[in-house]
């Protein structure tokens, strides 16, 4: 077998490094910058930078930086995971990388139809930039996920995608899509149009927010309770943390891993819903083929 | 008076975020329904596991989102609202 060449593997290693060292330097900030607080509370994400803008201050936030350092992240993965592809010798990575996109193009394909292939890339975006946020808190780091900000940013987008594909048709057709099925319905219309991306916003950032919050409230009940139960033993033994072992992880479990990726695999699936749904498919192509047949007269 | 009202303030605050969360009832019920529906779904037709399983997932994400409108109000009346209400209270004292 052919050995790799130095080139090969330099550049693996600047993949590899590309895919840590953001992790890494998020860690470092929190240190660094972590005000010194006494026992367990629930913070929110912490202002590094203001920046004074006309309208309204500019505030860089924790959040932001680590949603930045998390597409770094994800950029050096898919680098790594696409290095070297090659059709004769398939190894290990491009199984991988293989795997993710058969997946996400069956799921698309599935709940999208066939017009929808291209948006294969954008969903598996959204699915890697939701669940890697979100398992950021298993570095102890603030998830930007349970800041509503970074969601309601991308809702706004898949709303501007909605409106997109219902404008296809023309205005006419768009405004029509208000008054069905019955005419007075459209001020509800109107409000369960605006409520599409405020929903899905407030959904992802609650559940990620309310698995902090409640983890923060056993983790602080858990204090309590072994100082209780240890309190009167004297010196080291009496502040010996013996409930706070172990249990708070199987929460973790749960609260970091399983619904974090479960909120982005929801949030992948109704972005999926709401576009494929909000397009006219039917009125398109028949306004298309109407079209095409005017031209073929007119020639 | 001053701490009197503060503590008027924020004792409401309190309140109205455990009331705010009478709402988890809702999406408890309609979860459990849907998981119970499901699980016969899945007793009738094994076969059939996955689709049912995704799709109850979805729906239980969708039955949600009630409970989560609550638990953003509670939130934002224990962390945010306190401060804002003092503020207007210590503006309209002058």
């Amino acid at each position: 077998m052919k050995r790799k060449s130095r080139s090969f593997a330099a550049l693996d290693i600047l993949y590899i490094c590309m895919m840590i060292l953001p992790i890494v330097a998020a860690i470092v900030l929190k240190v660094l910058t972590k005000p010194i607080s006494e026992g367990i509370s629930i913070t929110g994400a912490q202002i590094y930078l203001t920046v004074p803008m006309p309208i309204q201050d500019l505030i860089i936030t924790e959040s932001q930086i680590n949603s930045w350092l998390v597409m770094i992240a994800i950029f050096g993965l898919c680098l790594f995971l696409t290095h070297g592809l090659d059709s004769r010798k398939v190894s290990t990575r491009q199984h991988v990388a293989e795997w993710i996109v058969e997946k996400v193009d069956a799921m698309v394909l599935d709940s999208m139809g066939e017009y929808f292939r291209g948006f294969s890339s954008f969903i598996a975006a959204i699915l890697a930039l939701s669940g890697f946020s979100s398992l950021m808190s298993l570095f102890g780091l603030y998830p930007p996920t349970s800041d509503i900000n970074i969601v309601a940013g991308w809702a706004i987008l898949v709303f501007a995608l909605i409106t997109y594909y219902k404008f296809k048709c023309g205005p006419i057709t768009y405004l029509k899509s208000f008054t069905e099925p019955v005419a007075f319905l459209t001020p509800l219309n109107v409000i369960s149009e605006v409520a599409t991306p405020l929903s899905m916003a407030f959904r992802h950032y609650g559940n990620v927010l309310s698995g902090t919050v409640i983890s923060v409230l056993i983790a602080t009940g858990l204090q309590g309770l072994s100082k209780l139960v240890l309190g009167w033993l004297p010196g080291f033994l009496g502040e010996f943390p013996l409930l706070q072992i172990g249990l708070p992880a199987v929460l973790s479990i749960y609260f970091d891993v399983f619904s974090g990726c479960l909120q982005a695999y929801i949030f992948a699936m109704l972005t999926m819903m709401y576009v494929s749904g909000g397009f006219p498919m039917e009125e398109y192509f028949a306004k298309k083929e109407k079209l095409k047949n005017k031209k073929m007269e007119a020639n | 008076m001053l701490e009197l009202a503060i503590g008027i303030i924020l004792g409401g605050c309190a309140l109205g975020a455990g009331c705010a969360m009478i709402a988890g009832i809702g999406p408890g019920i309609g979860e459990g329904n849907a998981v119970a529906k499901a699980c016969e779904a899945i007793g009738r037709q094994p076969e059939s596991k996955g689709a049912v399983t995704s799709t109850m997932l979805m729906g239980c994400a969708i039955a949600e989102t009630t409970g989560l409108y609550a638990l953003v109000i509670a939130i934002l009346l224990i962390f945010v609202a306190p401060n804002i209400f003092v503020k207007i209270l210590l503006n309209a004292i002058g």
